[in-house]
């Protein structure tokens, strides 16, 4: 089985980062949909997309496999917000968003060493820590040291951060898919399903869990410098948000923890349900999402995606159709926002590229998830 | 040539001294094995030898390197490979997986076309191809604590620890594990195990050595040991 998967073709395993890739460069028009000065809507909605994307995808990559839930989140997206209020006037924004992401390499690599050793709820409860330790501290020294409890964070033009997080995300996808794939990927799951038969085997567990927590608290570091452009005003408990620390694990939970596919679907949808909850029902927000996060653990326990490893064959066609049919669908849409900004791209050329790169994506993950149930 | 040697090994748990002061060394290409009643410490001699817990005290050379201190994916990469007395396998991947963790892991620099054939070898040498695709919870118990000798051989291990594999085996299989054991043996690689199956101990090890409340009371050739006063008394009269 494992075999067949690692042998399987060559050529096979580029195709889902390709179609990765040109998702994301087909994306990259939608930066003509708006100007610098009034960003479309679309675009918006998109920063909050791959914002959440690269936290979700970034959580999964070390928690889903290893099991370590951490809920750090929040305090490294809150420490790039920081270093883009620090020094958002006078540098550019990749700048910013390597040096938040060093930063927070450094400080998750630290953290690590001391407390990837503890296992289980407690590693859980010392990240959920750090985040209001840091929370506290830089209020603290915000109001003893600068005399001011909030800054103001130098606005960089919508485009520029969607295209900085289209980047982000890329990489951030990438390194998902090989490390899956990979003999790191397969230490992180050793770890994860019984780390003492992994020690045993010759798996540094130790440094396995710190290189993959730090470098995903980079991403993490990287997404909140660049988000914090768009937030104007920050303060410590805004941008120690601990909302941040539970999204991506909420998202990774509907979507199907331990899958490629299931975070990246989860932070779209449980993006776009947040934005039109928030604008549409502000009240109501916390109680439908709350319903939403239980009901969808309740009948889908194994997630979106995980879920459909369940389904009998016949099922599994028709979904895979209805996919396929979404897909261009999306594409149709896409076609429609960019002629509307005034791009014309021919008319059935996203939707084909769409509706192909979504057979391919799903007939993998129905592949796959058959052959497991059959192993 | 000693592959193992070890002096004043200790343990305590608390006030409990689970392996007190073990003095004991291994021949390069025999079967030791490790006998005490319930309790008597041998997996927390285990544990310690492979690195899984520290000792409170004592030194171990292995291949003259000495090795206490160590941590376990370093003892296991010096050529230890070890089961558990409760398998623990990776219930999430296939046996032909848990097994190509071992072959991946177990040495640095394996390419993944090596772990492969290494694997298969392995798999093909305890008798569980037929199994190799099936997880790890649908297989019986013979074929489970197969696995955990298959995963460690994987590794490529010059010294193998295994801690009751015969348990829970009825006669057939107990036969079967004996033969692998001593092929495992003719293969090139010492072995010591701990097992409370009398009858597989008395046959196939060159020497035994009995803990008795974590202190090493005898050791000696299968002969001596069931002729054995002290060891009659509070072991072998017991069952
Ligand atoms: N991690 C631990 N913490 C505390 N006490 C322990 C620990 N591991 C073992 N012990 C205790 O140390 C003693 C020796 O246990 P050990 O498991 O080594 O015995 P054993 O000889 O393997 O017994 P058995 O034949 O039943 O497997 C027992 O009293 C046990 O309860
Ligand atoms: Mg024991």
């Amino acid at each position: 089985m494992n075999r067949s998967n690692g042998g399987g073709s060559r050529i096979g395993q580029y195709i889902i980062p390709i179609i990765i890739i040109a998702v994301l460069f087909g994306l990259s028009f939608l930066t003509r949909t708006g100007t610098s000065m009034r960003p479309s809507y679309i675009v918006v909605l998109f920063v909050s997309i791959l914002n959440y994307i690269v936290l979700a995808v970034s959580w999964n990559i070390f928690s889903g496999p290893s099991g370590y839930i951490a809920l750090s989140t929040a305090a490294f997206f809150g420490l790039g917000i920081y270093v883009s209020a620090l020094f958002g006037e006078s540098l550019p924004l990749p700048v910013l968003m390597i040096l938040a992401g060093a930063i927070s390499f450094v400080i998750a690599a630290i953290i690590g060493v001391i407390t990837l050793r503890l296992r289980g709820v407690y590693f859980t409860i010392f990240t959920f820590g750090l985040v209001l330790l840091l929370q506290y501290l830089i209020l603290w020294y915000e109001v003893k040291f600068n005399n001011l409890r909030g800054r103001t964070v130098a606005s960089v033009p919508y485009n520029t951060v969607f295209l900085s997080l289209l980047v982000l995300v890329g990489i951030v996808l990438l390194a998902a898919y090989f490390v899956r794939k990979s003999r790191f990927g397969m230490a992180l799951s050793g770890i994860g399903e019984c780390e003492d038969a992994a020690a045993h085997v010759g798996v540094n567990t130790t440094m396995v869990k710190v290189i993959a927590f730090a470098a995903t608290s980079f991403a993490i570091g990287a997404a909140g410098a660049a988000k914090a452009t768009t937030m104007i005003y920050i303060d410590p408990p805004i941008a120690f948000n601990v909302m941040m620390s539970f999204m991506p694990v909420l998202m990774v939970i509907f979507g199907g923890a331990g899958t490629f596919l299931g975070p990246i679907i989860g932070a779209i949808a449980f993006t776009i349900l947040q934005e039109q909850l928030t604008t549409k029902w502000p009240k109501w927000y916390m109680i439908i999402f709350g319903t939403v996060m239980i009901i969808s653990i309740v009948f889908l326990p194994k997630g979106l995606v995980g879920t459909i490893g369940e389904m009998k064959s016949m099922q599994k066609k028709i979904a895979l159709l209805g996919i396929t049919a979404g897909f261009m669908l999306i594409g149709f849409g896409f076609t429609q926002i960019l002629e509307a900004a005034g791009v014309s791209i021919g008319g059935l050329v996203f939707p084909l590229l769409f509706g192909i790169a979504g057979f391919v994506i799903f007939a993998n993950v129905f592949k796959r998830h058959k052959g497991k149930e059959a192993a | 040539m000693k592959i193992l040697e070890g002096k004043g090994v200790s343990k305590s748990f608390g006030g409990l001294k689970a392996v007190s002061d073990v003095e004991f060394y291994v021949e390069e290409g025999e079967i030791l094995g490790l006998i005490g009643p319930n309790g008597a410490g041998k997996t927390t001699f285990f544990n310690l030898l492979s690195g899984a817990l520290p000792m409170d005290s004592g030194t171990v050379l292995f291949g003259g390197q000495k090795i206490s201190g160590l941590k376990p994916n370093q003892i296991c990469r010096a050529g230890m490979g070890r089961t558990f007395q409760a398998a623990k396998n990776f219930p999430g991947m296939a046996v032909y997986g848990n097994v190509m963790m071992g072959a991946l892991f177990g040495k640095p620099g394996r390419s993944a076309s090596e772990a492969e054939q290494i694997t298969d070898e392995v798999l093909d040498f305890v008798g569980l191809t037929e199994y190799k695709d099936k997880m790890v919870t649908d297989i019986p118990l013979s074929a489970q604590k197969q696995l955990e000798v298959a995963r460690a051989l994987a590794t490529r291990p010059k010294l193998l620890l295994l801690d009751e594999v015969m348990a829970g085996l009825n006669p057939t299989e107990v036969e079967d594990a004996m033969k692998l054991i001593l092929r495992i043996r003719d293969s090139g690689i010492t072995v010591i195990m701990i097992e409370h199956v009398m009858r597989a101990i008395m046959t196939i090890c060159d020497r035994i050595l009995v803990l008795h409340h974590g202190a090493k009371i005898a050791e000696g050739t299968p002969q001596e040991i069931s002729t054995s006063k002290t060891v009659i008394e509070i072991y072998l009269g017991e069952s």
